[in-house]
């Protein structure tokens, strides 16, 4: 008799519980399905302000792109026409000045942190202040070179904000350099210190050929960063309407013109500042995908 | 020990490099003028800021008020937009940058498809940081203007929102500036996160699996927390950039030296502040400028070299866990 009772409970207490473990198992997929879900349209949605972005910069930069922009000087409060050939020109030879100033020790710093004493305090010095360095907000190159530049010499100048660039870019370029360094195989030192060269015959003739490639990315790289930048230079080469006669007079660069110009009441000027825009991201584009091309090539 | 072993090798190479080595002295010079970089930008900024630190000392960074013109220097509201910003900014970015970061990490798309958003991040780390604020005026003041005046009535009588979105709704305000620094720092986060993850190493994964979790249970229980000190090391980082990100701030954020409860009213960081007035600066203006200057340079180079020790942390132990 017992067992008879037995018999039906049993299979009714097995079914509750693989029910119930069914019903875990099918929320655990649902978790994981809805998860998923979620995680995959977070991703898309980061797509949106980008392709905004692109969309409008397109959209209200190109009606006034034409050959005129290069040629032409700012508008005046309320002028129409015009361009902005003088910030194009300003923006380059300020990143040269930067490029100028900053790539020699950011090379040789590289060279002496990863070839003649990598393991020195001075190489783990350098390595700390280079990552810190990335870490200092642009803007405080900017006040850096204003009371270096600025103010001892009484003006601001296009000097003034190449300075303010350089110190931006130098990290960037000591790091990629470094990784450059690093990326040369050691067989190479090896074989060339084999054939008796000395510690310079090294560097100079096997080991930077070999990293030149990956160095000039990094170059590239620390170009496109400093193209883009406003913050250094509204204090420092501040702007000018003209074009530029010396380094030691306020230049014109296109992302100041683009800062001053998005906030006035103008219409045609706030066009322009889209034009400008869309020039800028350009040149940062072409100068991120050289820096690409050039890495690939390696 | 490694370092040593490593030093006695290199030593031995060394052995071999014989000649005076001009080279070395040029390279050793401009290694020793990098670091001298950072402690002239820190030397230089106090002592331009020297005037304005023994006339106000402390008071400076409680005092919540600024007028230039009546020779009043107070920078309290301006630190409090920078971490209010920046923290806000924050909210928003970790989880998207980490889902991203996941996304990226795991195979639920084609390799392609990942590539491309991979890009996608990336291309946000290049558009120029004026170009976020152009747009930004062009479409994110109007759409948080509409948030905002819906926002104002809605949270009219529920307490601590009714604070945080009081009225009147401004375009130009904290939220406005919040939103595009989260996108500007996105990148970041995620691609450092990325790292930390992809560096998991593939067994626990597996092991997870082995014992019956299903692909969120592995990632929530056993790769996200193996990966989290990167993706602190990410956060830190992360928020060291939002603190000094200026350009976009200063074109969105209002500028005003009011402290306020409200995201919907306009407020100022110690960057836009910096990009807004040193331009037309005198005298005591400068010096405190200088100051301000100086405040965010520490508290920048505090949190990064708490995001470099955390990171330099999680490398040693992803080491230890291969």
């Amino acid at each position: 008799m017992s067992s008879a009772i037995a018999t039906p409970e049993k299979p009714v207490h097995k079914d509750f519980f693989h029910k119930a473990r069914e019903a875990r198992s099918g929320f655990r997929s649902l978790v994981n399905r809805v998860l998923s879900v979620l995680c995959v349209t977070l991703a898309f949605l980061a797509l949106i302000p980008l392709l905004s972005i692109i969309f409008l910069v397109l959209k209200k930069g190109l009606p006034l792109l034409n050959w005129s922009v290069f040629t032409e000087l700012p508008p005046a409060a309320g002028q129409v026409g015009g361009g902005f050939g003088n910030a194009v020109v300003g923006t380059l030879l300020m990143v040269g000045v930067a490029l100028v100033l900053a790539t020699p020790f950011g090379i040789l710093s590289a060279i002496y942190v990863n070839e003649y004493a990598p393991y020195s305090r001075l190489a783990n010095a350098v390595r700390f202040v280079a990552k810190l360095l990335t870490g200092i907000p642009s803007i405080i190159c900017g006040v850096f070179a204003y009371a270096v530049i600025v103010l001892t010499t009484g003006g601001f100048s296009a000097w003034a904000g190449g300075f303010a660039l350089a110190i931006l870019i130098l990290p960037t370029i000591l790091l990629t350099a470094e990784q450059a360094l690093i990326g040369v195989s050691k067989a190479y030192r090896e074989a060339s210190y084999g054939l008796g060269a000395t510690n310079f015959q090294t560097i100079w003739r096997i080991v930077l050929p070999d990293a030149l490639p990956a160095m000039m990315t990094g170059i590239m790289l620390a170009v496109a960063r400093a193209a883009g930048e406003t913050a250094p230079l509204i204090f420092t080469a501040l702007f000018s309407q003209y074009w530029i006669q010396s380094l030691k007079e306020p230049t014109a660069s296109l992302s100041v013109l683009i800062y001053n110009f998005s906030t006035v009441p103008f219409p045609h000027q706030i066009q322009m500042a889209w034009t400008a825009s869309l020039v800028l991201v350009i040149l940062v584009t072409i100068a991120n995908i050289s820096a690409q091309i050039v890495f690939r090539k390696k | 020990m490694a370092d040593q072993t490593a030093g006695i090798e290199q030593g031995g190479i060394k052995a071999f490099r014989k000649g005076p080595d001009l080279f070395r002295v040029l390279c050793w010079v401009a290694s020793a003028a990098t670091v001298a970089t950072l402690a002239w930008i820190i030397v230089e900024i106090t002592h331009q800021s020297w005037p304005a630190i023994r006339e106000s000392g402390l008071g400076f960074l409680f005092g919540d008020k600024w007028i230039p013109n009546r020779g009043i220097f107070g920078v309290l509201p301006f630190l409090i937009g920078t971490a209010v910003s920046s923290l806000i900014a924050l909210l928003f970015a970790l989880p998207l940058g980490l889902a991203i970061a996941i996304f990226l990490s795991e195979d639920f798309l084609p390799l392609p498809i990942r590539q491309a958003i991979r890009f996608t991040v990336e291309m946000l780390a290049a558009i120029p940081s004026v170009v976020y604020g152009l747009w930004g005026i062009a479409v994110v003041i109007p759409l948080v203007q509409i948030f905002g005046s819906w926002a104002v009535v809605a949270f009219e009588n529920i307490p601590v929102l009714n604070t945080l979105f009081a009225p009147p709704a401004y375009g130009n305000s904290m939220l406005t500036a919040s939103l595009v620094l989260a996108l500007m720092i996105l990148p970041t986060i995620t691609a450092i996160s990325r790292t930390a993850l992809v560096a998991v190493p593939g067994t626990l994964r597996e092991g997870a699996y082995a014992l019956g979790a299903t692909r969120w249970e592995a990632i929530l229980g056993v790769i996200v927390p193996t990966a989290a000190p990167g993706i602190v090391a990410a956060t830190i980082l992360a928020l060291g950039r939002a603190m000094g990100e200026t350009m976009a701030i200063a074109m969105l954020i209002g500028n005003s030296s009011r402290l306020t409860s409200s995201l919907l009213a306009p407020a100022g960081t110690l960057a836009g502040l910096l990009a807004n007035q040193f331009g037309e600066a005198e005298g005591m203006q400068v010096s405190s400028l200088m100051y301000a200057a100086l405040l965010l340079v520490a508290m920048t180079l505090l949190v990064n070299m708490a995001g470099e020790f955390v990171l330099r942390y999680t490398q040693k132990r992803t080491a230890g866990i291969r």
